[in-house]
């Protein structure tokens, strides 16, 4: 019992940064881009958000800080797509390339090459119920289950905003005769989900580990672009989709350290939710509902 | 106009367009070039040091001593399998993103090949690892292609998503069946000694895969550019509807330039497993594979300017780590460098389309407008 109390608790841990980058990716997807630059921009909020905070002593800079760089990477990707309709893909590696590239050249410029561990101290873990175990989490898991993604999930499905938005997804022509401005709207859309992409790569830094290390985000941007096509868009199903992912992660992470465990290679444990994104677009085939102008820039003819 | 695509070097319209643009592709690398210098220039100020030294040390100085200009050559070996890997899908209209997943699926056919062979001459052995390689990238590279074949799923995801996947296969591996059982690291025992890579030169780590990638580039060029093979490949690349229209089979077209892109990725990690690892090691690649769609950009998709691309490249990788140190910046400005450098090509090549279509829309307002992008299994409906 305290072992799967230890693995929910685990889960909703490990889901956070996942969250955070799953409703981000939804809405660049959902106004129609593509954001491959992912992967980077949660590695950018990580290093600058930490190295903010290593400097100024406040965390809080260190979250604004994230938050800045994702806009700014958002921006930066809103600039090759929407405004220059360059290849989605591959600006979006491009940009990850990027983002990475800067992030580890200030951090060696920074902090050196020595193998000394620069650490903050951290958020700490909160329990406002005082159960203990299941509710004693960081307040940046608090922020978002509880208010980033209903919030998210509010703003895409019962605003103005939110209608342009997938508006601009669907269909821009229309969308556009409509009077909403589609450049505008979507590079709010890439720029709010860079954000959000960029507080899911604080998270490690800043609460779960308080320090920064090379390879910090190891493929969970590309996790989160799995999560959003395997919860079709939607920001429930993402979000459930990102709470199984790591339900298994946490669980493998547990099973590692019991005895009689460990021959299994549970590599191949983490390869499944790769796996199973990809049997699930195979199964749904045809079906697939794409964002009608998913990888399409828009131009006025 | 299908006789003109046809006949033109029309590059697939999807990646912004690119067919229009070719023409200018000359003026626009040495474009890019001097952007991306500028824009690179402040990485440079900020770490304190001379740009213009800087790059004299990045990209030239690695070609003066004969040790470094063989390390730009090694350097330059596995990208330009990935770059032309890469090129090739492109090309068909196939954005295979998975380069880095097959790479490593060869490298780690070539590793088992490479433990059991030691019976067997290197004549053998050889061809046989580069067989097994070509094999499981080719294997790597099916599923998504006959998912976008068959169902026309977008093979962007499905490539990207399978390269976590080798990762962790790679690490399972090292982890468990193949750790080295003499050091206990996470690496697989040595290759034997008729399975590795013979060098080109004393003193250099030059090996034969730099011959074979060599040879790689110019069969690639010879059938993409003067056989019916590339011409049809190339027709599909530029307008699926137009080369259906024709009669020409795009799903198999698609389908074989998938397999064989995959499988000369999946020889780039034999050659790195056989010319400088000689074992399975979980850093083989840096993200070569990754590397492979900058080398192809930047080339424009042509074999030509693939090599050169990887050789700038190599250059530029080899400069970082040598030069850099000297002056005191982080050799991941070579990174950045690389990265700025596809982001201003793209950029670049997405604005002269835009020229070029407004151009093409005074002559014509006919269908030649409608947007490029979007990936032929949502877009290209009527082509089933």
């Amino acid at each position: 019992m305290t072992f799967l109390l230890d693995v929910l608790t685990a889960t909703l841990r490990n889901a956070t940064p996942l969250a955070f980058g799953t409703v981000g990716e939804t809405y660049s997807e959902r106004a129609g881009v593509l954001n491959l630059g992912i992967e980077g921009t949660m590695y950018a909020g990580a290093f600058f958000g930490f190295a903010t905070a290593y400097w100024t002593g406040y965390l809080e800079l260190g979250l604004l800080a994230a938050v800045v760089v994702g806009l700014l990477a958002g921006g930066l990707m809103g600039l090759l797509t929407v405004t220059l309709g360059a290849n989605q893909h591959v600006s979006g590696l491009g940009l990850t390339l990027f983002l990475i590239g800067v992030s580890e050249f200030v951090n060696r410029l920074a902090f050196g090459a020595g193998q000394r561990l620069r650490k903050i101290e951290p958020y700490p873990v909160i329990d406002p119920l005082g159960l203990g175990g299941l509710t004693s989490q960081y307040a940046l898991t608090y922020v978002a289950f509880l208010l980033v993604v209903p919030l998210a999930w509010w703003i895409l499905m019962r605003t103005r905003f939110g209608l342009a938005l997938r508006a601009v997804g669907e269909n821009p022509e229309a969308a556009d005769a409509a009077g909403i401005n589609v450049f505008r709207t979507r590079y709010a859309a890439l720029m709010i989900g860079g954000a959000l992409m960029g507080l899911g790569g604080a998270f490690f830094t800043l609460a779960a580990l308080g320090t920064f290390t090379l390879d910090i985000i190891a493929g969970r941007g590309w996790v989160c672009v799995a999560l959003v096509i395997f919860g079709r868009w939607g920001i429930w199903r993402a979000v459930a989709g990102a709470l199984l992912f790591s339900f298994v992660y946490s669980l493998q992470l547990r099973l590692r350290i019991l005895p009689g465990w460990e021959g299994v290679p549970f590599e191949l444990l983490l390869a499944l939710p790769y796996l199973v994104v990809i049997v699930a677009l195979a199964l749904s085939g045809r079906n697939v509902a794409y964002p009608g102008a998913y990888l399409k820039p828009y131009r006025r003819a | 106009m299908i006789a003109r695509r046809l006949g033109g070097l029309a590059l697939p319209r999807r990646l912004g367009g690119m067919g229009s643009v070719v023409t200018a592709a000359p003026l626009l690398i040495p474009l890019a070039i001097a952007v991306t210098f500028v824009v690179t220039a402040a990485f440079v100020l900020v770490a304190g040091a001379d740009p213009i030294q800087a790059y004299y040390r990045f990209l030239v100085e690695p070609l003066t001593s004969r040790f470094t200009l063989l390390e730009v050559l090694v350097t330059a070996t596995p990208l330009l399998f990935t770059g032309a890997a890469v090129a090739i899908a492109f090309r068909a209209g196939y954005f295979n993103i998975g380069a880095e997943g097959q790479l490593l699926a060869g490298a780690i056919a070539a590793a088992g090949i490479g433990m059991v062979v030691g019976g067997l001459p290197a004549v053998l052995a050889l061809p046989l690892m580069i067989a097994g390689g070509a094999l499981a990238g080719a294997l790597w590279a099916l599923v998504p292609a006959v998912l976008r074949v068959r169902f026309r799923i977008d093979e962007v995801v499905t490539t990207l998503l399978l390269n976590p996947v080798a990762a962790l296969v790679v690490s399972a591996l090292l982890n468990g069946p193949w750790r080295d059982p003499q050091t206990g690291f996470p690496e697989s025992p040595r290759i034997a000694e008729s399975a590795v890579f013979p060098a080109l030169l004393g003193r250099s780590r030059l090996h034969i895969g730099f011959v074979l990638a060599l040879v790689v580039i110019a069969v690639a060029w010879f059938v993409l550019t003067r056989t019916p093979t590339g011409l049809r490949l190339r027709a599909v690349g530029s307008s699926p509807r137009a080369a259906a229209f024709a009669g020409l089979d795009v799903n198999g077209t698609l389908l074989r330039a998938a397999l064989v892109s995959g499988a000369i990725a999946g020889v780039a990690g034999v050659s790195e497993v056989g010319g400088i690892q000689y074992r399975l090691t979980g850093g083989l690649s840096p993200g070569f594979g990754y590397t492979g769609i900058v080398v192809a950009t930047l080339g424009g998709l042509t074999m030509p300017g693939v090599g050169l691309a990887a050789l700038l490249l190599g250059d530029l990788r080899v400069g970082a780590g040598t030069a850099g140190r000297a002056l005191g910046i982080p050799s991941q400005l070579g990174e950045i460098v690389q990265a700025t450098l596809l982001l201003v090509t793209i950029g670049a090549l997405a604005l002269l389309a835009v020229r070029a279509r407004r151009g093409s829309r005074d002559e014509s307002a006919t269908a030649d407008t409608v947007s490029p992008g979007g990936p032929a299994g949502v877009q290209d409906a009527p082509l089933a």
